[in-house]
């Protein structure tokens, strides 16, 4: 894992493939963090596109699947420590669901770490900018999603 | 009731009637946007659950949705990052976009001004402000888009800055691309926003006020001045918390029982202050307005006057005489003088508790009746059987004034605290000090009794330590309070000097900075080093503090009587239980999380729950004190108001695809969920003031027969869709 803000800025251009991240974060915790990572200035990848919702419980298994089936090359859904919910318990049940998310990419053939969930909280702008680090590095290694070569056929 | 639902639904089904026409173009579209060979079997339904919903999109949505987009520069915290003019060229080229505009301060006046006439100009139907964060502007955008005559709930933000510019500053492409993107999310969403309308709900007039403390007590003071029924939550015996420790506070040097003790008077006193010692918050249900809060009185042993003539025991329960405490044979040390002085299993751990009246220990209590004996026929104070008590009271708003503790300094081995038996922490030296302490005010050394003549103080002993061991935070207070001892030692013992082992002195206060100059005045030396060991001759049980003076660059070996640790303090396990049940977060370092650090320190995130004093984060007595006013002031004000307005983001249930399984029943936390009978078949329903909005039903409904408003499954995959199948024109 490369350290937040120690990463090259990558060669963009026609016929230059770029990572598309769908990025599914709560609003309390995750999203609160990268506010705050936002505001200690702590720089990382832009390839991560953000959809606010109020907990990790709303997020529908279809919702992941949805984002690879569009062409996404890496969904990232993250949410509050556990314990650590605003509602309680929703990313308990959000983090259930994941697994059978993760279940279903492997028996599909699609490489399950282009899907991952993580638990940043609102006081970790840091560790958000570590994430998204983290993941950009993970799908550019893994390269274009298999689903959008098959589309394109 | 019964009307309010009945009118609820007549107007959900208005609403539907108008847009059947309008769901076939929606149906197509998504139809072409469900290839997904992979996931093909599980597609299928995630396109007609996107298509179906539609149907209930609002009635005042006419022809197809205009969206204004209003780009804001921030200043250069935007402009300076990504290209604007390009943001602003690609938004136009957005479906459904009718409008776009760029301001240096979109949040100002002029700002919300160029949105108004926008809005009235082009006829638009929906807002979205690509800028900061709705975490910091969304209610002022909402308060523009209403002010133009939109339904507030017309408005989406893209965040730009928090989430872009300040996070890609040196990626001037990248950051510009990722702006587009969000832009085309969030008018994807704009475009299927509905009106939504808050709710009001009646309020309960009456506050809580968790922790008694100094911070609890003024909350509590000031609420039952404004006329609000308070119920002050105290899990120790005895109201006062740490500042009834202390001896003298700084800069004053005002003996802290004389201010503190009337305070505590005045709260057992008060008669809108209903005082609950020896008790802790069990279960939290509801929400501001209407929280539901049990509390758990725990087995005292001891009646008070009141219990026992609702026992129907006259003139009976505990008067505070302390016969009882003379003949108990068992004991311990007694925690409020850190285990200095001996107490009873049957004590009050000081004179000036209030309530005054005693308390069992049930865990070290042998039940030999003695004391029943003791305590007499007529009052019959004790009762050994007694149990846990639960209390449910209904309240308005919260305040969380939850304290500290002081960090186990002993972690710091170096310093030989619980090894050495004259190194001692602050807390300890408060005790020492203090004319109503174990020594009578006599300062001593633990290890002979004696009158220490030098005295090493260790500041920043475990705050402002980035190894790991120790805190990396100051706590705030340590300098001045160990500034205070140095003055203390100086007026109490004769020829006696303070060493003032230390990093910086920070003293930040109104006439701070004036004490630290008597301090130096009056002869503490100091010396600036962080110190490195302790060690004891195990002669004397004299101290060598060894450290390095960095002002002159040499090694020191000072050798003294007796050493005090200016120790650090953390937040309480039990700080951290109860954040949990009132969905407070908390920073990295484990105090609670106020909603703005600088705007709304005494909010939360959860509506109605405010913090006071130092769970906020260290402070010393007249800022927690000042925290304290301020946390009452805000909870005060839905009391006064009468009502609250309830975010309208609660979920609703589709009948006609609702298969009845009542899955969803199970996973809502709050309770909001029921399945009930209609036209003859099981629907679920939901309970509109319990939802608290998190959207788990919605998000698992297998039938997608949740209509989870302002994050509905049409506005989310549409969010989706847009970033991803893009949709320029």
């Amino acid at each position: 894992m490369s350290a937040p803000g120690n990463f090259p800025i990558p060669e963009r251009g026609p016929g230059i493939w770029q990572p598309k991240i769908q990025g599914i974060v709560c609003n309390w915790c995750s999203y609160a963090g990268a506010d705050l990572a936002g505001g200690g200035r702590i720089q990382y990848p832009p390839d991560v596109r953000i959809v606010r919702v109020m907990c990790t419980g709303r997020i529908d298994a279809l919702f992941v699947l949805k984002a690879f089936a569009d062409g996404a090359d890496g969904v990232l859904v993250s949410g509050c420590h556990f314990g650590d919910c605003h509602y309680l318990e929703g990313n308990y049940k959000a983090a259930k669901r994941m697994f059978m998310v993760k279940r279903l990419m492997k028996s599909i053939g699609l490489d399950d770490r282009r899907f991952r969930m993580t638990f940043v909280s609102a006081s970790e702008g840091a560790k958000w900018g570590a994430v998204i680090t983290d993941v950009v590095a993970t799908i550019r290694e893994l390269g274009p999603s298999p689903l959008t070569e098959f589309k394109n056929k | 009731m019964m009307a309010e639902k009945k009118k609820a639904t007549t107007k959900k089904t208005a609403s539907k009637k108008p847009d059947t026409k309008k769901a076939a173009p929606m149906k197509q579209e998504v139809k072409k946007q469900a290839p997904a060979p992979a996931a093909k079997p599980k597609a299928a339904p995630a396109a007609e659950k996107a298509a179906a919903p539609a149907k209930a999109v609002s009635t005042t949505q006419q022809g197809d949705a205009r969206v204004g987009v209003f780009i804001c520069h921030c200043g250069t915290n935007i402009a300076g990052s990504m290209d604007i003019e390009a943001v602003q060229e690609a938004s136009k080229r957005i479906p459904n976009v009718a409008f776009v505009d760029n301001y240096k301060y979109m949040c100002s006046m002029p700002g919300q001004t160029v949105i108004q006439k926008a809005v009235h100009d082009n006829k638009l139907t929906a807002v979205v402000v690509a800028a900061c964060t709705p975490r910091l502007h969304e209610p002022t955008f909402r308060t523009a888009t209403k002010d133009a005559g939109l339904n507030p709930f017309r408005f989406e933000m893209a965040n730009i800055r928090d989430q872009n510019s300040w996070v890609h500053m040196h990626d001037r492409v990248g950051s510009t691309e990722k702006a587009i993107d969000a832009i085309k999310i969030a008018v994807a969403k704009a475009a299927l926003l509905q009106d939504l309308h808050p709710k009001s709900v009646p309020v309960e007039k009456a506050a809580m006020v968790v922790g008694a403390g100094v911070a609890g007590m003024q909350a509590a003071l000031d609420l039952a001045a404004a006329g609000i029924k308070t119920y002050l939550i105290e899990k120790d015996m005895s109201i006062g918390g740490r500042m009834s420790q202390l001896d003298k506070t700084f800069p004053t040097l005002d003996c802290s029982q004389c201010i503190l003790t009337p305070k505590m008077v005045d709260v057992g006193r008060s008669e809108n202050i209903e005082l609950m010692t020896w008790s802790e918050v069990h279960e939290v249900e509801g929400y501001i307005g209407n929280f539901d809060v049990t509390i758990r009185k725990k087995a005292r042993g001891v009646m008070t006057p009141k219990e026992a003539e609702a026992k129907g025991i006259v003139g009976g329960g505990c008067n505070g005489c302390g016969d009882c405490d003379g003949v108990c044979p068992v004991i311990k040390p007694n925690e409020f003088e850190v285990g200095m002085k001996p107490r009873k299993a049957i004590y009050i751990n000081h004179p000036q508790v209030v309530p005054l009246i005693y308390t069992i220990d049930f865990d070290s209590c042998v039940k030999c009746g003695l004391c029943v004996t003791a305590c007499g026929p007529e009052k019959r104070a004790i009762d050994l059987e007694m149990k846990d008590e639960f209390v449910k009271v209904k309240v308005d708003t919260v305040i969380l004034a939850l304290g500290y503790e002081i960090f186990p300094i002993e972690k710091k081995e170096e310093w030989g605290y619980k090894r050495y038996e004259n190194v001692i922490s602050s807390l300890e030296f408060e005790r020492l000090i203090c004319a109503s302490g174990p020594t009578g005010g006599h300062l001593v050394r633990p290890s002979d009794g004696k009158t220490p003549m030098k005295i090493g103080f260790v500041l920043c002993a475990g705050s402002r330590d980035n190894t790991g061991t120790g805190k990396p935070y100051c706590s705030r207070f340590c300098c001045m309070y160990s500034l205070k001892h140095a003055h203390q030692v100086i007026e109490k013992i004769p020829g006696c000097i303070p060493y003032l082992f230390y990093m910086d002195i920070r003293s930040f206060g109104k006439m701070y900075e004036e004490f630290y100059y008597r301090i130096q005045d009056e002869g503490a030396k100091f010396i600036r080093g962080r110190v490195a060991n302790i060690i004891e001759d195990p002669k004397t049980k004299n101290l060598h503090v060894m450290t390095d003076d960095t002002l002159l660059d040499r090694p020191i070996d000072m050798e003294v009587d007796m050493v005090v640790l200016a120790a650090a303090i953390q937040p309480s396990d039990d700080t951290n239980r109860t954040r949990k049940l009132f969905g407070v977060s908390c920073s990295m370092d484990g105090w609670l999380l106020e909603a703005h650090p600088k705007l709304n320190p005494c909010g939360t995130t959860t509506a109605g729950v405010f913090l006071a004093g130092v769970c906020q984060g260290p402070k010393d007595i007249p800022d927690t004190v000042a925290s304290a006013e301020g946390a009452a002031s805000a909870a005060s004000i839905p009391i006064h108001m009468g009502e609250v307005e309830l975010e309208p983001y609660f979920a609703q249930c589709i009948e006609e695809k609702c298969a009845g399984w009542g899955m969803c029943v199970n996973l809502c936390p709050y309770s909001a969920l029921a399945l009930v009978e209609k036209d003859g078949r099981t629907v679920m329903q939901v309970t509109e003031a319990k939802c608290k909005g998190c959207g788990t039903c919605g998000g698992f409904c297998p039938g997608g027969a949740i209509w989870m408003q302002h994050f509905t499954t049409p506005q989310i995959c549409a969010q989706i869709d847009a970033f991803l199948l893009g949709g320029e024109q």
